[in-house]
């Protein structure tokens, strides 16, 4: 588990603040729930049916029916609740959930959204709950390296992979910056220490706003 | 006096014909009814189209079934896994078709299917490829596309504990499909872990009423570790 991913959790989680109802991706976006304070009530969705707060199991105290929507094994704390998959992506799609954090493979300039498939047709498809949770929380935080490891952007003015979501990013937490999507364009909210403006423009494939 | 309850897995799936629409609950290995898929095997019938989350794992459960070489179609959110390969290879070679629809679409067309709705709207997966051929609509100023109910014909669902009536009780989050699937079929199988007698079932805390229900297997030991192997 790498401090860069940590890094980016950490700060999603500072975002997230008491009484949210959260559904949380596979992948980095998991690690969100280890950066928010345990004095800090969040409420976490997971999209197999349950609402409530959550722990890795013991060694040997895993149930192979108490698991999240990455068929990790998870051990449930005093609260929570079970309900079938109709009602949980009723909560999903109904726009009960504050926020989602999702994984990405590319963002576009207007919130588009490309996480699901890389376009490689010999791939095998599958998409899960991504669209729904795309479409459906009232915030949707994508959290993921602001440049791929051959140094490609992943932050574009079109998405070149095939759409999760279209306009259906909120704000996107990189290992450079955070920016937020708006009508206007993407607007510069933080950067991480040591990334210089020039860096950071570099780095992105669209435009950017610095209004900081 | 109403029973429901039948023998054995074998009975509870002798009239499911060639080509039947068979929906099978479960998310990952919490939930799929490992006894009714093995007797589905046996009983032999093909061509089938198959609803399910998952695409199944190693070549137990559904992967099981899909080596037999007995499903035609699957309609599924998420078939790829770390050890999908029995599906992986029969995509890959054409010899089975794939429906991918997210899974909250796919919850929603069963629900729908159960509650006599036709087609509803929802915004999820417009503009992707996975509505490219969709009618669309504007309401509440949001693009939504139009997604027909599914209806089964059968649904094989792992419940906890039944009675004679069919009502039913889950596991924990072994419920997942198993409720909505059991609205959306003509004839709902249940395997049981306990079978109750009448009253012992708390009304409060039964989550499929037995409506929904046709029939219910006691199911036996083996069939149950193996599941959880």
């Amino acid at each position: 588990m790498s401090d860069s991913r940590n890094r980016i959790a950490a700060r999603v989680a500072q975002d997230i603040p008491e009484g949210s109802y959260v559904n949380l991706g596979i992948g980095l976006p998991t690690l969100v729930a280890h950066h928010i304070p345990a004095d800090r009530e969040v409420i976490l969705h997971s999209e197999n049916g349950v609402l409530g707060r959550w722990q890795k199991p013991q060694e040997g105290q895993a149930d192979p029916d108490v698991i999240n929507a990455g068929k990790e094994p998870i051990e449930l704390l005093p609260g929570a609740a079970l309900f079938h998959h109709a009602d949980s992506f009723a909560m999903m799609r109904g726009g009960h959930l504050d926020f989602c954090v999702l994984g990405g493979f590319q963002v576009s300039a207007q919130g588009d959204l490309a996480n699901w498939h890389s376009g490689d047709p010999q791939s095998i498809p599958a998409v899960g709950g991504a669209m729904d949770l795309a479409v459906g929380a009232k915030r949707v935080f994508v959290t993921m390296e602001h440049v791929g490891k051959d140094g490609t952007h992943k932050i574009l003015p079109q998405c070149t992979y095939p759409l999760t979501g279209s306009r259906c990013v909120s704000r996107i937490y990189t290992d450079m910056a955070v920016l937020d999507v708006r009508e206007d364009g993407l607007h510069v909210r933080e950067m991480a220490p040591g990334v210089t403006r020039d860096q950071l423009i570099a780095a992105t494939g669209a435009a950017l706003v610095f209004g900081l | 006096m109403i029973n429901k309850q039948v023998v054995d897995a074998q009975q509870a799936v002798a009239d499911v014909p060639d080509g039947a629409v068979v929906g099978i609950g479960g998310f990952g290995n919490s939930g799929v009814p490992v006894d009714l898929i093995d007797a589905l095997i046996a009983h032999g019938a093909r061509d089938l189209t198959l609803v399910s989350n998952n695409a199944g794992g190693g070549e137990v459960g559904v992967a099981r079934l899909l080596k037999a070489g007995l499903v035609r179609k699957i309609v599924c959110s998420f078939p790829r896994a770390a050890d999908s390969y029995v599906f992986d290879a029969l995509y890959r070679s054409g010899q089975l078709e794939l429906e991918l629809v997210p899974q909250g679409t796919l919850a929603e067309r069963l629900r729908a299917a159960g509650a006599g709705v036709g087609a509803f709207f929802t915004p999820t997966a417009y503009g992707t490829v996975l509505a490219a051929d969709r009618e669309v609509r504007t309401f509440n100023g949001r693009e939504q596309v139009m997604e027909l109910a599914l209806a089964l014909d059968f649904a094989l669902v792992k419940a906890e504990c039944a009675d004679r009536w069919g009502n039913l009780t889950y596991r924990k989050l072994a419920r997942n499909f198993g409720p909505v699937m059991a609205t959306a079929a003509r004839c709902t199988i249940a395997s049981a872990a306990q079978m109750l007698p009448l009253g012992e079932l708390d009304p409060e805390t039964i989550v499929t009423p037995g409506i929904y229900v046709s029939r219910v297997v006691h199911r036996s030991a083996p069939a149950e570790e193996r599941s959880a192997a």
